[in-house]
């Protein structure tokens, strides 16, 4: 079996906030291969976007890359720079997660989809224009010939995101980062965007990073998953048996709060509290304030990502919690 | 795997997908009260600067000094000047002088000011440090003033009007384009186009500066209108265009000894300045309305 395509170690990203920083990615790993896909779940502010830009050496101003590797194939890649962006290109793309934001405004979608291969592949303008259509065609965009000189205004959400995803297409890539696509959109083209990315990772072979809030999205779409909690990766694990028998009890309380409709009772569980202030991490595991399974030594000891036992398990499991062997099934 | 279903997509009504660029500018400026307006009166004031040959009934030089300071009448439609000349010819021959000071004279600022605004937005930094610092104290420095002061020493005339607004006037379109620059650089069109690996020129010039310049040209609109009233100002207290070449400023202060028994001299050119002022205004708060991307 061939190696991961992507790898990343030990990445970290610091954010400024006035005149103090904080770790808002804190040393995370984790790979993937050709024609997988990999989730990374968390709450709104636990650092999973600035992961994905950090892979694609894209962070927002105020953040920095405090250390850590992006290898792909194997070969180590410059993290910062124009130099990181020009080793990237054909090989990493990403789809954000506003398609509002994503398109520019002001030029057709046609340009803005064309664009990369034109100026960066080296395609011809002939060649450029058909190649784009033919990808607007490949995301489900109907009739895209007329598309093609359509402003993004002139688009339905769910419309501009396909577009956003041809975009993130032209450039050819091995590697797709998606970050959130389906937030913005409404349930049921949700189920139409994320099948085509399913279906572009399968035809393409495609490895798929997607970042998202939502367990029941990352479930459908990826093999393996990661939990993130304020800048680290709280659990990892191969995503059916991770949400059958979850070991953290952050996990636990995630899947504790998602609506189950065959539930008779039906009543949401939420976890107590909110996301610890980034500057202010509490001393030790960052979950304990939290945490219903806390002890005293949860104050002190940071724990690390290691790898846990669980029974009946098939594929290797990680936690970062002392008292992994605690938490129930949901 | 079946295709994805159709979505709906269609675009709103009357607006035709793959027309020309920017087809929705022309909808929007139609709808703008203020884009009509100032378009009309600009396009009028333009006009008559353009057709000044064929307009005016009379020579702007030519002096009679039999025939000073007349009232309306038919063969002098606005009377004559305290040298005898006609004030029709001289007030649409003057519009031809101001309107082509007040053009050029923001040409340069606006340019200069905008890329200044665009590579100390994008790239910040020391640059961006140094750059803001100069403007702080240019911004600080009374523009009449420096106006006034910078004439004595190039010599009364265009000229000096010219390198004033070149000197003081970049400033206000590099706030303005640096202020949008920074949000957008931010935006993720940019991250995605910088991410596809488009080179940086491409990235500021297709993608940032579209977006941004919209406020730079609307104030452009204002600004010839600044440009406009320095002149006539510089004119009124004889620094501006040297007499005799008509210029609504001139005419004013030389209309001013005679405001007793021969209002108009000095209130007409005053008209015609204001007017060009409110159709430059109008038009750009019409054009603000017509560029706003939508969304």
């Amino acid at each position: 079996m061939s190696g991961p395509l992507l790898e990343i170690r030990d990445l970290s990203v610091s954010v400024a906030r006035g005149d103090a920083r904080f770790a808002a990615v804190d040393a995370v790993s984790f790979s993937v291969r050709a024609g997988d896909a990999f989730g990374i779940v968390g709450e709104s502010g636990s650092g999973k976007s600035l992961t994905l830009r950090a892979i694609m050496a894209l962070l927002p101003s105020a953040a920095r890359l405090e250390g850590g590797e992006v290898l792909l194939e194997g070969r180590v890649l410059s993290v910062t720079g124009r130099r990181a962006r020009v080793e990237r290109r054909a090989r990493v793309a990403m789809v954000f997660q506003d398609p509002l934001s994503a398109l520019n405004p002001v030029r057709t979608i046609g340009q803005q989809v064309a664009e990369v291969p034109r100026r960066v592949l080296g395609r011809s303008r002939a060649e450029s224009r058909r190649r784009t259509i033919e990808l607007l065609g490949l995301v489900g965009i109907p009739d895209p010939v007329r598309r093609y000189d359509a402003y993004p205004h002139q688009l339905s959400g769910g419309m501009r995101q396909r577009v956003a995803i041809a975009m993130a297409l032209a450039t050819e890539p091995a590697i797709l980062l998606c970050d959130e696509p389906t937030t913005a959109l409404d349930v049921t083209v949700q189920a139409q965007v994320l099948d085509l990315i399913d279906k572009l990772r399968v035809e393409l072979e495609l490895a798929v990073v997607f970042v998202s809030h939502d367990l029941g999205v990352v479930r459908e779409l990826c093999e393996n998953v990661a939990v993130m909690y304020a800048g680290r990766f709280v659990e990892v694990g191969p995503t059916s048996e991770l949400l059958r028998t979850p070991r953290h009890p952050y996990t636990l309380g995630l899947l504790r709060a998602v609506v189950d409709l065959d539930d008779p009772i039906g009543f949401l569980r939420p976890i107590g509290g909110t996301l610890p202030d980034p500057l202010h991490l509490p001393a030790g595991c960052a979950f304990h304030p939290r945490c219903p399974l806390a002890s005293p030594e949860c104050a002190v000891i940071v724990p690390p990502l290691v790898r846990v036992d669980v029974p009946h398990a098939t594929l290797p499991r990680e936690s970062a919690c002392l008292h992994y062997e605690l938490v129930e099934a949901p | 795997m079946s295709s994805p279903p159709r979505l709906d997509a269609d675009p709103a009504e009357g607006e035709s997908v793959g027309g020309p660029r920017h087809v929705g500018f022309w909808r929007r400026a139609r709808r703008s009260p203020s884009f009509i307006a100032g378009a009309l009166i600009t396009g009028a004031i333009v006009l008559v600067a353009i057709l000044a040959p064929v307009l005016s009934p009379d020579s702007p030089y030519q002096l009679n000094l039999y025939h000073i300071l007349a009232g309306f009448s038919a063969s002098h439609p606005l009377g004559t000047d305290q040298l005898g000349r006609d004030v029709l010819s001289r007030l649409i021959w003057a519009a031809r002088t101001d309107l082509t000071v007040g053009v050029l004279a923001v040409i340069f600022p606006f340019c200069f000011g905008t890329l200044i605004g665009t590579l100390t937005g994008y790239f910040g930094g020391v640059f961006d440090t140094i750059v803001m610092r100069i403007v702080d104290v240019v911004i600080a420095f009374p523009f009449y003033v420096f106006v006034i002061g910078l004439v004595f020493v190039v010599g009364e005339g265009t000229k000096g009007i010219y390198i004033a607004f070149a000197v003081v006037d970049w400033v206000v379109y590099a706030r303005a384009v640096r202020s949008t620059t920074l949000v957008v650089r931010e935006s993720d069109y940019v991250a995605a186009a910088r991410g596809g690996g488009l080179s940086t020129p491409r990235v500021l010039f297709r993608h940032v500066l579209p977006n941004t310049i919209t406020q730079a040209v609307v104030y452009v609109m204002n600004d010839i209108v600044l440009a406009i009233v320095a002149v006539v100002t510089l004119g009124y207290l004889g620094l501006g265009i040297q007499p005799p070449t008509p210029d609504w400023g001139t005419m004013i202060s030389d209309g001013q000894p005679f405001i007793t028994t021969h209002w108009e001299l000095a209130t007409l050119p005053g008209i015609a300045v204001v007017l060009t002022g409110l159709g430059l205004s109008l038009l750009g708060d019409g054009l603000a309305d017509a560029l706003r991307p939508p969304s």
